[in-house]
């Protein structure tokens, strides 16, 4: 059951550089001086975010202890991490909502989640199978800003308490599970 | 080793009935209202069979057994919380005439831990209690290898009952009402099945999580946990989860100092994702990762052979 530490794979790393000469090597330095092997690298040079950073995604190959060590070396190089990994670093966060959703106002509660966390709903699936007047769940796939999970989740269980809804937490970003 | 087993339900009769096995005799064995004692050893099937057709160990008093001779006295009574009596009294019995408590009882560890540890430190006796945390499983005793200063979290599955109803609802799609009574008609789930549902057990292992990981000497009673049960858990919660490589468990995690029991969602191929009546607990260590520790949380020869490992580390 314990996770092996030697088996290679492969990761998909996103990141944002600023638009300076040299910052795409220095990104790529970190990966190489850990032991990651490149298999591509996704210069997204027309696609400029609204802070005027540059996204560029990586595909690398390394063994999971090796990639945590790649992740730490590239945030401790001062490089903007979006996303690495499968969810292990990433900031998307899935919920699930129980309870009168319907009756309660759906669109209102998804609002007010998203002004009260600065989380964006990326997905949202509705079960409603006794009816809309009856509970019914809801999953909730939300963005949110780099190591904002815990202050998301809280302003979530506000909104759902106001509406006496149950909320299916995930576990712990960063544990395995 | 000589034994005072106190409590004959599950766990006691169990550690009754194996515990010549392990290389130990039984002097006293109780229940609530009668007790057998034989310093040369109790005749075990006796007792057992005198318990099964009469309802009773034998023809002396439990307060007999508590006055007995043996080096070990196991607690296995039902779990009280509160003032966890008549449990901590018969801890505190046995620690005052510098005897051993081996304890299967969550409530002492779990409601009155300070007090507990107060009577050790006055005692040439020990207080071991594998057997109140995931059945079999050396939870407590891996915790204590690695000392407890060098966990930094723990979260497991730590009620079978709990875990059997939620891996049904999510894998038959049936519903809450429908698995609870099934459980029951086999008999993971008692007649009474609140502490399982509501969360309480689990929290209580959780509390005993953290009283042990405590290193400031803080101590935690079921009070301290956040607790939330499966009851309204629904199916379609169950099917938004699986159409997303997810599940839902209910949880117990214990994390610098805080102790929470919840419904959470976990990925399907995920090692907390046990399913029935097996249970999990994923140590957090400083310095090797992560350890999961997974077998049957509960059951008589299952908690005894826990009961039973203590014994054999004192």
């Amino acid at each position: 059951m314990s996770d092996s530490t030697d088996e290679v794979r492969s990761y998909t790393v996103r990141l944002e550089l600023v638009d300076e000469p040299g910052e795409l090597l220095r990104a790529l330095e970190p990966i190489a001086n850990n032991g990651g092997n490149l298999l591509s690298i996704f210069h997204e040079r027309g696609n400029v975010t609204p802070r005027g950073h540059i996204p560029v995604e990586v595909d690398l190959e390394a063994t999971p202890e090796r990639f945590d060590d790649i992740v730490d070396a590239l945030r401790d190089a001062g490089i903007n991490v979006i996303q690495a990994g499968a969810e292990q670093y990433s900031e998307a966060l899935t919920i699930i909502l129980t309870g009168h959703l319907v009756n309660t106002d759906l669109s209102d509660t998804l609002s007010r989640i998203h002004e009260s966390t600065d989380a964006t709903v990326t997905d949202l699936s509705l079960s409603a199978p006794e009816g809309t007047d009856d509970a019914s769940s809801a999953r909730i796939r939300l963005a949110t800003e780099e190591g904002a999970v815990t202050e998301t989740m809280s302003a979530i269980r506000t909104v759902a308490g106001d509406k006496d809804l149950r909320v299916i937490e995930p576990l712990a970003a960063g544990g395995e599970a | 080793m000589r034994l005072a087993v106190i409590g004959a339900g599950a766990v006691g009769s169990s550690v009754v009935e194996l515990a010549s096995d392990h290389g130990h005799s039984v002097t006293a064995f109780a229940d609530s209202s009668s007790a057998v004692i034989d310093s040369a050893g109790i005749d075990a099937a006796e007792a057992l069979d005198r318990k099964r057709i009469d309802g009773v160990v034998g023809s002396g008093t439990p307060e007999d057994a508590l006055s007995a001779e043996y080096d070990v006295l196991v607690e296995a009574t039902p779990t009280t919380l509160g003032d966890a009596e008549p449990g901590f009294s018969h801890v505190q019995a046995a620690l005052e005439r510098d005897r051993h408590a081996v304890l299967a009882n969550k409530g002492p560890v779990a409601e009155r831990y300070a007090d507990v540890r107060a009577l050790e430190r006055e005692s040439e006796g020990s207080v071991l209690f594998e057997a109140t945390v995931g059945g079999a499983m050396p939870i407590l005793s891996t915790i204590d290898d690695f000392d407890p200063s060098h966990i930094t979290a723990v979260r497991g599955v730590l009620n079978g009952t709990a875990n059997f109803i939620l891996s049904r609802m999510a894998t038959e799609g049936l519903d809450y009402e429908h698995v609870l009574a099934e459980a029951q008609d086999l008999g993971v789930a008692e007649a009474d099945p609140t502490f399982d549902v509501d969360g309480t057990d689990a929290a209580l292992k959780g509390v005993i999580i953290a009283n042990v990981l405590s290193d400031d000497g803080t101590e935690y009673t079921l009070e301290d946990a956040e607790v939330e049960g499966i009851q309204e858990i629904s199916g379609s919660a169950l099917e938004l989860a699986r159409a997303d490589g997810r599940t839902v468990r209910l949880i117990a995690e214990v994390v610098e100092g805080s102790v929470r029991v919840g419904p959470r969602l976990v990925p399907d191929n995920a090692p907390l994702a046990v399913s029935g009546t097996r249970n999990i607990a994923q140590l957090e260590t400083e310095h090797a990762g992560q350890l999961n520790i997974s077998g049957r949380g509960a059951g008589g020869p299952e908690t005894a052979s826990a009961v039973l490992a203590d014994i054999g580390r004192l």
